[in-house]
C-alpha cells in the first residue's frame, strides 16, 4: 500500500533519487531520524555547563530518567551499556512518534527496521554473556543437570530466536497495524476527521512500544549478566 | 486455473477474519482479568497507584502483542498470499 504524499520522498525526488525513494521510504525516514536525534544531540552538547540551561535540561531529564529507570533493573554493573539501550529507546520512540505527523512515515512500520534492531539486540547479549562468564556462558543453556542438557539445550535455543522474533514482530505489528487503521479511517471518513482518536491513541502506543522494547532488552541483558542458576 | 485461485483467496480471508477474531477474544479475555486486578490493587493501596499502573500498562502491551501476531498473520494471509496478483486481475474485470 503506498502511501499519498510522503515528504521527504517527494524531496528525494528533487534530487534526482526518486526511485530509490519510493523503493524504500523506510530507510528514508529512518535517515530522518538518525539526522534529528544527532542534531539534537549535537546542539545539545555544544555548550554544557553546570548551570543547565532550558534546552541541556529537557536533555538530562530524559537521559537521566532513562539511565536510572535501566539501573534499577540491571544494577550499578550495568550503567556501561546504557548508551546502546538509550539510542535504542530514543531512536524507536522518534521512529515512531513521527508516524503522527502528516506527511511522514514510520520507519518502524516496516520489518527491517525492527529486525534490525532486535538482531543488535540479541548479538549484545551473548556479547555480554561471553565478556562476563567467558567459556561457562555455555551453562546458561545446558541446565542444572548434565543428562538433561538434550531436553534443556534446544529450547533454550528456541527461546533466544523467539526473542529476535517477538522483539521484531511486536513492534512491527503494532506500528504497521496502527498505520493501516489511519489510512482506512482516512479513506472511509477522512472528512470527518475520523482518525483522530486513533492518532491520539498513537502517542500512547508509540511510547509503550518504545518502552516494552527497551525495558526487555534491559532484561535480556541482565538475565545474560547474572550467574545462571 | 482463476477459479482456484478464487477459492484459495476467499479461503485465506476467511481464515484471517477467524484469526483475527478469535486473537481478539482471547486478548479480551485477558486484558480484563489483568485490568481488574490493577483496579482491585489500587482500590485497597491507593498509594501504590504508579507502580500498579506502570506495571499494568506493560503487562497489557505483552498481552495485545500476541493479538498484534495474529494480524501480522492475517496481514500476510490477504496481502501477501502468491495467489492475490490474479484474484485482484479477474475481480478488476
Amino acid at each position: 500500500m503506498e502511501h499519498p504524499f510522503l515528504f521527504f520522498v517527494k524531496f528525494f525526488e528533487l534530487i534526482g533519487l526518486g526511485h530509490f525513494a519510493h523503493a524504500y521510504p523506510h530507510v528514508i525516514y529512518s535517515w530522518v531520524t538518525i539526522a534529528i536525534l544527532i542534531i539534537v544531540g549535537a546542539i545539545g552538547t555544544k555548550s554544557i555547563s553546570l548551570i543547565p540551561n532550558k534546552f541541556q535540561n529537557v536533555l538530562e531529564l530524559a537521559v537521566s530518567g532513562l539511565e536510572e529507570f535501566m539501573v534499577d533493573i540491571t544494577g550499578d554493573e550495568g550503567r556501561w551499556f546504557f548508551p546502546l539501550i538509550g539510542t535504542i529507546f530514543l531512536y524507536i520512540f522518534l521512529c515512531n512518534i513521527m508516524g503522527l505527523i502528516p506527511g511522514f512515515f514510520p520507519a518502524t512500520a516496516n520489518l527491517n527496521t525492527t529486525l534490525s534492531c532486535a538482531i543488535v539486540v540479541f548479538l549484545f547479549t551473548h556479547i555480554i554473556g561471553i565478556r562476563y562468564h567467558g567459556i561457562k556462558y555455555i551453562k546458561h543453556f545446558t541446565g542444572p543437570i548434565w543428562w538433561m542438557i538434550p531436553i534443556i539445550l534446544p529450547i533454550e535455543v528456541i527461546g533466544h530466536f523467539a526473542r529476535v522474533l517477538s522483539l521484531s514482530f511486536r513492534l512491527f505489528g503494532n506500528l504497521m497495524g496502527h498505520e493501516l487503521v489511519l489510512t482506512i479511517l482516512f479513506f472511509l471518513a477522512g472528512a470527518f476527521f475520523a482518525p483522530l482518536p486513533i492518532m491520539v491513541l498513537g502517542i500512547l502506543v508509540a511510547l509503550i512500544q518504545a518502552f516494552i522494547f527497551y525495558m526487555l532488552s534491559t532484561m535480556y541483558f541482565t538475565e545474560a549478566m547474572e550467574h545462571s542458576h | 486455473m482463476e477459479a482456484q485461485a478464487l477459492q484459495y483467496f476467499i479461503a485465506a480471508v476467511t481464515a484471517a477474519g477467524f484469526g483475527i477474531a478469535i486473537a481478539a477474544f482471547g486478548c479480551g479475555i485477558a486484558q480484563g482479568l489483568g485490568l481488574r486486578s490493577a483496579v482491585e490493587g489500587i482500590a485497597r493501596n491507593p498509594e501504590s497507584s504508579g507502580k500498579v499502573t506502570v506495571t499494568m500498562l506493560i503487562g497489557l502491551a505483552m498481552i495485545e502483542s500476541l493479538c498484534i501476531y495474529a494480524l501480522v498473520i492475517s496481514l500476510i494471509l490477504i496481502y501477501a498470499a502468491p495467489m492475490t496478483g490474479t484474484v485482484t486481475k479477474l475481480l478488476g474485470h
